[in-house]
Order: structure tokens, then sequence, then C-alpha cells
């Protein structure tokens, strides 16, 4: 019976095809540790972000008038309302939490490396829609950080020369922040972006079944295969990798309900005290941080206090941020290591990933405390030690000496 | 292998230091010119030890919040039937004694005054109060009611310690009683942390500090440790008002992790009959 209905299937879909394919005939290295549990996590949030985003849609009030008053209808009187917002708003932070630990996994063993270049850029397509999510998603509560938030961020446009203005204008769709940008701001955030992400995280998937997945070693596994031409240091996704995940995703969860359940403000950084007060476009928050996920792009921005070549330290500012995002998607054309994982790599390229992980985090505290003038000159020495591992990394990569790399994976 | 966990060991203890860097950054708003008992520390607030599930000092912070607040500060965001539920209170019992004018108990708690009209008599319009203790913490809020004193200097007579020529009227004051911003002789610290002495009487040295708070003897219906218990319980209630899921959803909370553990556990060890294929 079940034979028949899945040949009757494959006579119209691949579907048997498909199931190997990606399941229980994918070949996944066999010494992969820790790291590689963040993309199968980011699948998990990424359903929980879609579920829990479309019941908060359900009551969710898209105006300047009503919004801040709907997320406290959420809250108070809709049943279970507070489990659905707080899913979400745990669910953001959790998201860029993972897909950072996801992108430095890569880093560290050179999976932007040949032939991965595509699922590289892929990868980082994502993140940038997930920014765009965030900053989308953050605006739409339109709490005093919400309204002030976008205010700031929206401004940068403002900065670009002769046509900023009406650049900012435009994008605004009003003179000032108003209901009609968190108008656009929410269609983008619940359709648009949702969508798009969907679709590029799918294609990710594809193009990581196309090569395979790299390993703690950077040993292309396709080398040795048995006599069914099955590589011989992998083991099919399903059952093994499912089973060893299904017990990772029970782990993460204990971590994700417990600050679902008993801290959903995060100490102020999953849902900052601020945004507790209604948008208030005559009153100006003492301090204006972002999200603490974007933190260390935003002491780029600050860091940068002096004009240059006629342009001025906003626009300045706003170009380092951006690179400083953009950046990644550059690596698999700066590395000119020939071995992959940081393991083999020589002593430079590790001090680099290294000073790049400490100025990425230094970074991230500073953009989240007042400027002071030594904290800016703080983050003027870290952004240039953000990008010396990119731009350096040219010439470190290819003169370094490095260890020889075994012809099979390594285990233990 | 042994690098390789190096790395990974330095990158989460580095994880661990920026989330506790995060937590240690986010502190609540600090408490303007209040000054500590001692007279040592200044700006920092009282710690007020709310608990949502003490409902007998929610229930006395909500009488006091109807009878003393409610003239001014709405609760917009929630409704008069949520809290009497919450708050164990009697449904007939709460629309006799805490519910005025003509509300319905399904309503918003609003008020009736005229927030331009409001403007006009403070100043500002005074704020709805359903989040105030997100916004700005426990411990402000119960510092900030103790902290009224007469100002003549003021047009309203009065001033507050925390937040410095507040438009808002003392409200409390016949149940506090007159308090004043007074000056106090205090033990002079030494650098070693001792107190200072005279070094030929041995006599212990003072210095005159200003910006105590005394309640004059008598004049308020209730003693200083009841006025604080009122504005705890007071408190106590603003910190429900924002946080009204708070009992319930920990409890929740408490048996989701309950099922996660089991979850785990089990397909931890279903994990384990599959991996012993594998070597």
């Amino acid at each position: 019976m079940v034979t028949r209905l899945m040949n009757w299937f494959d006579d119209r879909l691949p579907l048997t095809a498909t199931i190997e394919r990606h399941l229980t005939k994918y070949p996944a290295p066999i010494n992969m540790n820790i790291w590689y549990l963040a993309g199968v996590l980011l699948v998990v949030v990424l359903v929980i972000q879609l579920a829990s985003g479309i019941w908060l849609l359900m009551n969710y009030e898209p105006t300047a008038e009503g919004a801040f008053a709907s997320i406290q209808y959420i809250m108070r009187d809709v049943e279970y309302g507070y489990i659905i917002r707080y899913m979400h708003t745990t669910g953001a932070s959790a998201f860029f939490a993972l897909i950072y630990l996801h992108m430095f996994r890569g880093m560290m063993y050179g999976s932007y490396q040949k032939p991965r270049e595509l699922l590289w850029v892929l990868g980082w397509i994502t993140y940038v829609l997930l920014c765009a999510l965030g900053f989308t998603g953050y605006v739409l509560p339109w709490g005093q950080m919400s309204f002030w938030a976008a205010q700031v961020i929206m401004s940068l446009f403002g900065s670009i020369p002769y046509i900023g203005e009406d650049l900012l204008t435009w994008i605004r769709g009003d003179y000032l922040i108003s209901g009609i940008t968190l108008n656009r701001l929410f269609a983008f955030h619940v359709v648009l972006l949702p969508l798009a992400l969907i679709a590029v995280v799918f294609v990710h998937i594809l193009a990581l079944h196309e090569v395979g997945s790299n390993n703690p070693d950077g040993v292309d596994v396709k080398k040795h295969k048995d006599e069914d031409g099955v590589p011989l240091d992998t083991k099919p996704f399903f059952p093994y990798d499912v089973m060893h995940d299904l017990y990772a995703i029970g782990v993460f969860l204990i971590f994700f309900v417990t600050i679902m359940f008993f801290y959903p403000d995060g100490g102020g950084y999953v849902i900052e005290y601020v945004n507790y007060e209604a948008a208030d476009n005559l009153k100006t928050p003492e301090h204006i941080v972002p999200s603490w996920y974007y933190t260390p792009f935003y002491a780029m921005l600050r860091a940068v206090t002096f004009p240059l070549f006629g342009l001025s330290a906003k626009f300045l500012g706003f170009v380092v941020m951006a690179a400083g995002i953009a950046i990644f998607v550059a690596l698999p054309w700066l590395d000119r290591s020939p071995v992959k994982s940081i393991k083999y790599k020589g002593i430079y390229s590790k001090f680099f990933l290294a000073l790049f992980v400490v100025s990425f985090f230094v970074l991230g505290y500073l953009g989240t405390v007042t400027s002071t003038p030594g904290r800016t000159i703080a983050a003027q020495i870290f952004t240039v030690t953000y990008f010396a591992y990119f731009f350096l990394m040219p010439i470190y990569s290819k003169y370094e000496k490095c260890k020889p790399v075994p012809e099979r994976v390594q285990l233990g | 292998m042994k690098k390789n966990s190096a790395i990974t060991s330095i990158a989460i203890s580095l994880f661990a230091l920026f989330v506790s860097l995060s937590i240690n950054a986010a502190s609540g708003a600090p408490c303007g010119n209040y000054l500590s008992k001692d007279g040592l520390v200044k700006g920092e607030c009282d710690e007020a030890y709310v608990d949502a599930k003490d409902k007998a000092s929610l229930q006395r912070g909500a009488q006091i919040y109807m009878n003393y607040c409610l003239g001014c500060h709405s609760l917009k965001y929630a409704r008069y039937k949520k809290v009497s539920e919450d708050l164990e209170i009697p449904l007939d019992m709460f629309q006799e004694n805490l519910i005025f004018g003509d509300q319905k108990m399904g309503d918003l708690i609003q008020v009736g005054m005229d927030p331009k009209e409001a403007k006009e008599w403070f100043g500002n319009t005074p704020p709805d109060l359903t989040l105030e203790a997100g916004l700005r913490g426990p411990d402000w809020i119960y510092t900030y009611l103790k902290s009224f004193y007469i100002d003549d200097s003021r047009p309203l007579g009065v001033n507050n310690k925390v937040y410095e020529n507040v438009g808002m009227p003392h409200v409390l004051l016949d149940m506090q009683g007159t308090p004043r911003s007074v000056c106090k002789q205090i033990p002079v610290i030494a650098d070693n942390g001792g107190i200072k002495q005279d070094p030929l009487t041995g006599q212990q040295l003072t210095q005159e500090k200003c910006g105590f708070l005394e309640v004059d003897d008598g004049t308020g219906e209730l003693s200083p440790k009841e006025f604080d218990q009122a504005m705890l319980d007071l408190t106590n209630f603003l910190a429900y008002m924002t946080d009204p899921m708070k009992v319930e959803r920990e409890s929740i909370g408490t048996y989701v992790l309950l099922y996660l553990f089991i979850f785990t556990m089990l397909s931890y060890l279903l994990y384990r009959e599959f991996k012993k294929d594998l070597h």
C-alpha cells in the first residue's frame, strides 16, 4: 500500500529521489562538531518566528495611533498572547546569536572556500535580510526606542551627498517618521522580507546539498569513497544527524524557554526598557541604542568622527558601517590559503581571527554604552582591527606556513 | 584538535563575557538626588522587594492607586475586570469600592481628566502608568514615592529628590505627614574606610550634610514604617500592572521546562543508540 502510494507520487514528483538526496542518503561528515548545530537551530528559529509572527499579525494593528496599544492588547487581553509575543522577541535575539555563531563557524573552518563560495554568498544574503527584518520588526511596536531607532537609522540615508534629503523623504514617505513609514516597514516585515528569506534559505540548503558539508578538518570527504560511491568519512543525515539534532534542539529549547518565560526582557537586551513608553516625536530618549545584535556596527558608525574629502562624518560612518556588514561576502576571494580549516592554517590566520573576534565583541559592547572620548578612540582602534582581518587576509593567508592537512578526517 | 578546542573555549568564554557585560550595563534609572540613610551614597534607589504572588499587598496597592492616583494617572492598557480577577477581589466588592463613575468592569482604566487642561494645570499631562514599572523599574518608583519634600519655591509647594522639579503634587501628604529636606551631622569617613577620629581627643569627627528626608512627628496618618510598606504595596501593584502575566507565565514556563527536560533526555538516549552503529 505504502509502496504503491509512493510509486504514484514518484511518477508525478521526484519524491523518493528528493528524500534520498536531502535526508536518507545525504552524506554528512562524521567529524562535525558542536559548531555545526547552529545551522539546524537557525531553521528551528525560522519556523518559530514564522509561526509566532502569523499569530501576532492576527491582533496587531499597523497604525501610528493603534500599534502600541495593540501590543498591550496582545500582552493582556489575547489568550496566551504574551507567550506568542515573547516567543517572537526571544526568537529575534536567538536568530542573531545563532547566525553569528554559524558565520563564525564558516570563518573558522574555511567553509566559504572553493567550492562553497556561492553557498557563503547565499548565507550572507540571509544575514542581510535578517538585519532588515530585525530593523523593520523593531519599529512595529511603536515604542520610544522603535521610533527613535528608526529616526537615527533612516536619517543615515539623508547623509548621502546631493540626493540624501530627497532619498530620505522618499524612503520615509513623509517629512518625518510617521504612520506612513510604519505602514511600509510593516509591509516589508510581514510580506516581502520573510518571503525573500524563505526563498534564499531554501536555495542556501540546496546549494549546501550540492557541494556537501565542510568539516572541522576542511578535508574533502568525497576523495575517498566506498564501492557504492558513498564517501567513507560520512554518515547518512537521516537517521544519524536527525537524532543528534533532535537532542540538540531539546537543549537549545531549554535555554530558549528559560529566557522566554522567566527573563523575557533579557536584562533590557531582548526588550529594551525605553520601549515601554509609546513613541513620542517631541521627546528624544536620553540614549538611543540599537538592539544588541547591531551594536558592533553602530559602534563603527559612531567611531567615524571626522569629515574627509568633503564628505560628512555621518556619511563616512554610514559607509564604514555598511562595509562592516558587506565585507563578509568577499571572504571567499580574500582568503588565499591552500588549506581551509583554522586547525591547519598558520599562526597569522589564527591571530587575525582571534583579533576579529575580540574586535567584534568590544565594538558590540561599545555600541551599547554612551560614547566618551576614550570610548570613541577604542571604537576607532577596534574598527581598524576588525577590518584588518579582512583586508590583510590576501597577504597573511598566502605567505604564512600552514600545517600539512591529513588525507582523511580526524576524530577525537 | 587541542588548538581547535582552545579556540572553541576562547570563543565561548568571550561570549559569556559579552553576555555578562551586557547584563551589567542594563541598570535601572538612577535616583537623582536621593540620599541613602547613612548619607554616603547619592542617587541610588532603595530596593523595592516586589512580589507578584503577594495578593494582599497587591490589593492594598490597588486600593491606594484607585483612591489617590487614578484621579490623574490612567492605566489605559489594562481592564478593571482582569485586575479584579488577578488580585482575587470579588467582582461586586471591586465594583462598589474601586470603580468610580459609570465605568464598566470590562472597560480600560481611563481617567476623566482632559489631557489639554491637565497640561495647563501641571505643566505636563500626567503620564499613563500601566507600563511605568517596566520603563523606570520598581526601585525607582518606590524611592520616588518616598522622596517628596516641602519646597516653597515650587508652584505646588513640594519637590522631589528623585525627580527634581517634578510637576506632581504630593498626593499622599496626609498619609505620610510633612516631609522636609534637612541637614544632619554625619561621621567623616577616613581613607581606610573607618570613621575619622580627632587625633587629640579621640572623638569621632562629624560633618554637616544636607538633603536628608525627615517627616515631622505626628503629622501623618501612617507611621514612617507603615508609609514605607504602603508605598511598597503601591509599587508592587504597578509592577503587577506592567507584567500582569508574570505568575501565570512562570508557572506555565515551569511545565514547559519539565517537558523539555524529559524530551531532551529521551532524545539523548535515542541518539546514543543510533551512535552505536557508527563506531
